[in-house]
């Protein structure tokens, strides 16, 4: 299935395509956050504590008069980083794992199933925090504590795929006409088992944000002056009694990310299967 | 033969434990920094470190330390908290009820609440009572546990100043305190679960209601509710086991974060308070209470799940 076909049909998607749209007007703004911010993130201005939104603070200043516009903004840099890291290492490691396992099957199989089955029942929030305070507490341990974490779970899902593929016809006749391992892996069994995993790499940038966020929010991610969402709810956790309305813009920035990542999958779940039609 | 399929199941989940032990094991390994130097400070003395590693079994070989622990935690002997002395397996169990006492609630809730949306939506295939399910199943994934637990604080404590923000009582001490304080906590807790279970239910009790037998029960004369009750619901419960399984060990790693807003001394306010200290004593005794009893519930819902399907032989 070609790429233009899979896109448009994405395109005839609606959710999926404000969606995506969402998606990268959200990396751009976490590239291009330092020059349009309106203010410096870390700008205190103790005259202008904690003030509701504002013509010159839209979404309303913090208990040090940071700008929280500003502050979300930065924060989708963080909220990105979290969504790759959350995509690139389980697709760089579990999914060769996966593969391998799968085609190779017999003992290695076994070996890397169990270890892969006793690591998925380690609650994943728990594991992330194990990693990050092994690792020592810093944006990039956070973010590999991220992408370590979902390893294994694309590792379980490309393993199944691979099994499917592996007996198909156009597999075997390869096999037959002398093709190597490594070449059947790359040009018949990968093309093969793409689309599930695309669709789960989708649901990851999603996950990935809601693990950032809540390491953050408990202290285990990002530090102070960089800016996490997760972070900026925690801050405004601490003025609950006095601002309420000030986990209201990290809150909704987080949810609208979490939700377009899903949306995504869904739309590339739909625009993927072999079996779509216009009307379904 | 049932008893062959769950010596099998047993078989699989041993090597499982050894895995998770190892893994849960080495994290000291990573630990950047001496342990022992971050317990006796910069200054320790060589004589001192040394007298202290040997103390804590850590001048022997890593794999004879696995050992050893393992040994030990097979008797029920965690060892000891390198900061405050006490007992890894005391501070674990003595926390380990209030911890269940919340999964239990959320859970609960989840099953409950998730069940009832996923029914009536498709009982009554309202437009609005669907489309609220919907917005539950979608926004219940996209809301992160600690944000939608400070919005129900705003809501219940602040504003209507209805429940309390913090705390917690035993139901052994007093129920009705109990319903009281655990309330939010529980709620919180259990979005995702509601989400997922309602999201799942709906969709296979759609598929079930299409199906030819179903209607043959209607022109038998069965009621719709019937039909959704004695039949429907059966058959489509099977898939929502296995999810409710699945759910205890997110609902159980969410503790984390809910039990540190809520300031309630559970499992989950013992593993942060570990992790940031670097006791790591505590955190290996606390990471593989809560690894063991998520296998635990796995195992139960494999056997639970073959149980209530005819179709699987054992």
């Amino acid at each position: 299935m070609g790429f233009r076909v899979v896109f448009r049909r994405l395109m005839g998607e609606r959710l999926a395509f404000v969606s995506l749209m969402f998606l990268v007007v959200l990396v751009l703004v976490a590239l291009l956050a330092p020059w349009i911010a309106p203010y410096k993130p870390d700008q205190m201005d103790v005259m202008n504590m904690m003030q509701p939104p504002s013509k010159e603070h839209w979404f309303g200043t913090d208990e040090l008069g940071r700008d929280i516009f500003s502050r979300v903004l930065m924060g989708a840099e963080t909220a990105v980083k979290a969504s790759l890291f959350a995509v690139l290492i389980p697709l760089c490691i579990g999914v060769p794992i996966g593969i391998l396992s799968g085609y190779l099957g017999g003992i290695v199989d076994d070996l890397f199933m169990r270890v892969i089955d006793g690591i998925i029942a380690i609650p994943a929030i728990i594991l992330a925090l194990g990693i990050t305070s092994a690792l020592g507490i810093n944006l990039w341990n956070a973010m590999i504590a991220i992408g370590i974490v979902f390893t294994p779970q694309f590792a379980r899902l490309a393993r199944g795929q691979t099994l499917q593929v592996r007996t198909e016809h156009y597999v075997e006749a390869a096999r037959i006409t002398g093709a190597g391992t490594l070449w059947v892996m790359a040009r018949h069994i990968i093309p093969n088992i793409a689309s599930p995993i695309i669709v789960q790499a989708s649901f990851n940038l999603s996950i990935g944000v809601l693990v950032e966020t809540t390491l953050s929010f408990l202290g285990m991610g990002v530090q102070d002056p960089d800016i996490s969402w997760g972070i900026m709810i925690q801050q405004a956790y601490n003025m609950i009694n006095y601002n309420p309305w000030m986990i209201l813009y990290p809150g909704a920035a987080i949810m609208l990310t979490v939700l377009a990542g899903n949306f995504l999958g869904d739309g590339l779940r739909t625009a993927l299967d072999p079996k779509y039609r216009k009307d379904a | 033969m049932f008893l062959r399929f769950l010596l099998r199941r047993v078989l699989y989940v041993i090597p499982m434990i050894f895995v998770v032990t190892l893994v849960v094991f080495s994290l000291i390994l990573l630990i950047p920094g001496d342990p022992v130097l971050v317990l006796l400070g910069e200054n320790a003395t060589a004589e001192k470190v040394a007298q202290l590693k040997e103390q804590l079994g850590l001048d022997k070989p890593i794999l004879v330390q696995y050992a050893d622990w393992l040994a030990k935690a097979v008797q029920g002997d965690l060892g000891r908290s390198i900061f405050t002395g006490q007992l890894v397996s005391e501070a674990v169990f003595s926390r380990l009820t209030v911890t269940l006492q919340l999964v239990i609630a959320a859970m609960a809730i989840a099953i409950v609440a998730g069940m009832a949306l996923a029914i009536i939506s498709v009982y009554f295939r309202s437009r609005w009572i669907d489309a609220f399910a919907r917005l539950i199943s979608t926004m219940g994934v996209a809301v992160p546990h600690f944000l939608f637990a400070m919005i129900l604080v705003i809501l219940f404590s602040l504003k209507l100043n209805w429940l309390p923000a913090t705390g917690f009582t035993s139901i052994g001490e007093s129920p009705g305190h109990f319903f009281r304080d655990i309330a939010l906590p529980a709620l919180s807790l259990s979005i995702g679960g509601i989400a997922i279970i309602t999201r799942h239910l709906r969709s296979a009790l759609m598929e079930t209601l299409d199906a030819d037998y179903i209607r043959t029960a209607y022109s038998h004369g069965v009621t719709r509710w019937q039909a959704l009750f004695r039949h429907a619901l059966q058959n489509a419960m099977l898939p929502v086991v296995t999810t409710i399984g699945l759910m205890f060990g997110n609902t159980l790693g969410a503790t984390v974060v809910i039990e540190t807003i809520f300031a309630i001394p559970g499992l989950g306010q013992l593993a942060v308070g570990a992790i940031m200290q670097r006791d790591f004593t505590m955190v290996q005794g606390v990471v593989l209470v809560m690894f063991v009893m998520v296998i635990v519930i796995n195992f139960i819902t494999d056997i639970v799940y073959a149980l209530l399907d005819p179709r699987i032989e054992y």
